[in-house]
């Protein structure tokens, strides 16, 4: 299948070093743009362009570029968030171990149309290959002066610092992300103020996810309506989709936005097993609502139309889970994984993700009443859009919509009092 | 324990990457992991809060914040295999319980020489090579099945045998 590849190389090529990026028209943006363009003209074409943040949210791109305060203050940060960690999600690391340089030549551009002094990389600590090649690069882009001071003859100065997070997935929410980059727990700030007008140390700060900062070579050599050739209308250009779960084919495919959910899942992942069909898919990343085998029947995957489906794209990670899968179990892994990363500030958010665990666990050993697959939904509903981040709506969406969308599984479990999948789901 | 002078000059040269001293607390708790056995003790603490000029119960709430820092000690090599749910779905419950029954250890202990620990770690962001297993800190291994913990710990205990040789 003939697929464009904005920001991956083609096939199992690795362009990490800077002479095979160059080879492959790398830098061209840059020079075309550092010292030589108008910076408003730069946040221009990333506006007219469509690109979307890359990081769950799906907000403009050029449009968070504009809301960066005009008045003179110095220094201006980018936090780029490469914190990785919404389960089912490996696309930024398909850019760190595959084109780091593309993310340099992205935040590059970035930093000049934005009059920025220095970009701080949060990876993941967990990412220790990705983070010892993307260190490499940021090498040899010092040495070959895109990075550094008076960048290819102009009079900017420009730093990239490589900052690794060390495993807390509330470091990847954006004021989370600075807390912990400023050398504290990551939990999240009030808002406002907002991180364009006082982010990294009370400074204005531009914060967009990796991939998101990697599209924009591209975009700034080939022109937004190149850009805008791919996708839909509303959810432009390519992403990486990550396919995990029961198919034959998993892995990272860079697809344009649109492609119907199980064309993708059948035709570019493989589809599932011979012989099993397709139960339920969470559709980006396990913050998101799942979806049932008939809600992703032509469905395209764009921001716009898996809103209208009753979930959100997210970070395009496809979770697919065949008719041998548990929906109890999938939805105690889910909980789990909350109640772990809740930073514990809120009490909503504390004790919420904690009960939707234990109640999930009571349901799935066979101890669960009728009544607990409603406190489920109320403790759901009490936790969603009452606390200062969004990790709570996560754990609301990602583990409550299994009650809503597989309230039979549930229930057969208090009737069975056990598993009803007991020999042939996946194990927790 | 006290930190190393060189352990210090390293700290101290991550400072010019930041407007604040502080921002260097991650950093610093990694190099003293990486080289001082994968684990903080008590007493490094207030080292590292001389260092970047803060209070020592600041070092302290962020190395009990991350789940890769531990205040308690880990085997020489800590094998933590990945239970978010695409992990699951391939079999990461099998593939934990492999390395249990191999080790005869489970999560928060050490086996008696102290070579290995055991603990379960929070999707790691290798979906698509589910399921998947890292060992410290170090590259994934991913694609595995519960057949293949026997030879990698063979593996592992073959280093281990070697680091020894070297030091003694």
């Amino acid at each position: 299948m003939e697929q464009p590849q904005l920001l991956l190389p083609e096939g199992d090529a690795n362009y990490s070093a800077i002479a095979d990026y160059k080879d492959h028209r790398g830098y061209e943006a840059a020079e075309a743009t550092i010292g030589k363009t108008d910076p408003e003209e730069v946040v221009s074409v990333v506006k007219e362009s469509g690109l979307r943040g890359r990081g769950g949210a799906g907000f403009g791109a050029g449009m968070k570029w504009s809301f960066l305060p005009k008045d003179g203050r110095r220094p201006r940060y980018i936090a780029c968030n490469g914190d990785e960690s919404e389960p089912g999600t490996f696309k930024d690391r398909q850019i760190l171990e595959r084109n780091p340089h593309k993310l340099i030549e992205g935040l590059l551009i970035a930093g000049w149309a934005n009059t920025i002094d220095a970009a701080y990389i949060y990876l993941r600590g967990e990412y220790s290959g990705p983070y010892e090649n993307l260190c490499r690069a940021i090498d040899e882009a010092y040495e070959a002066g895109y990075l550094g001071k008076k960048i290819l003859g102009s009079d900017m100065d420009f730093d990239i610092y490589v900052h690794r997070g060390a495993g807390a997935y509330i470091c990847g929410e954006e004021t989370g992300l600075m807390e912990s980059l400023e050398g504290r727990k990551g939990q999240p700030r009030k808002r406002p103020p907002f991180p364009a007008v006082s982010g990294l140390w009370k400074q204005p700060t531009l914060i967009n996810n990796v991939e998101t900062m990697a599209h924009v070579p591209v975009i700034v050599r080939e022109g937004a309506k190149n850009f805008l050739s791919y996708g839909t209308e509303k959810s432009s250009g390519t992403t990486i989709f990550g396919i995990s779960g029961d198919v034959m084919r998993p892995g990272a495919y860079e697809l344009p936005f649109g492609m119907p959910l199980d064309e993708m899942i059948n035709e570019v992942a493989g589809g599932v097993a011979p012989g099993r069909t397709i139960k339920a898919v969470i559709p980006g990343g396990t913050s998101m609502p799942v979806l049932t085998a008939d809600q992703i029947k032509g469905l395209p995957m764009d921001h716009d139309s898996l809103q209208k489906a009753g979930s959100l794209l997210g970070t395009g990670a496809v979770i697919v889970m065949d008719d041998r899968q548990c929906m109890v179990r999938a939805a105690l892994v889910i909980a789990r994984f909350f109640r772990h990363e809740s930073c514990g500030q809120c009490t909503q958010c504390r004790e919420g993700t904690g009960w939707l665990y234990k109640l999930f666990s009571k349901i799935e050993n066979g101890q669960g009443t009728l009544e607990d697959i409603d406190t489920v939904d109320e403790v759901a509903n009490y936790m969603e859009g009452h606390t200062i981040c969004g990790l709570a709506d996560a754990a609301s969406w990602g583990a409550g919509w299994f009650v809503r969308r597989f309230r039979d599984e549930f229930e057969a479990h208090v009737e069975l009092k056990g598993c009803p999948f007991a020999e042939t789901s996946f194990e927790v | 324990m006290a930190l190393s002078d060189e352990l210090k000059a390293r700290i101290r040269a991550e400072l010019p990457k930041y407007p604040e001293k502080r921002a260097v607390l991650l950093t610093a708790l990694h190099f003293i992991q990486e080289e001082c056995g994968g684990w903080l003790e008590a007493d490094v603490i207030p080292e590292v809060a001389e260092i970047l000029e803060i209070p020592p119960i600041d070092v302290k709430e962020v190395a009990s914040f991350y789940a890769m820092f531990n205040e308690s000690p880990i085997g020489k090599r800590h094998v933590r295999v990945c239970t978010g749910l695409s992990c699951c779905l391939r079999g990461a419950r099998q593939l934990q319980d492999a390395f249990e029954d191999e080790l005869n250890i489970r999560p928060g202990e050490v086996t008696e020489e102290g070579s290995f620990s055991i603990g379960s770690v929070e999707c790691l962001g290798s979906c698509g090579s589910a399921p998947v297993v890292q060992i410290n800190t170090r590259t994934y291994l991913e694609n595995l099945s519960p057949a293949d913990a026997p030879a990698i710990l063979e593996n592992l205990r073959r280093e281990i045998a070697e680091d020894e040789a070297e030091t003694a």
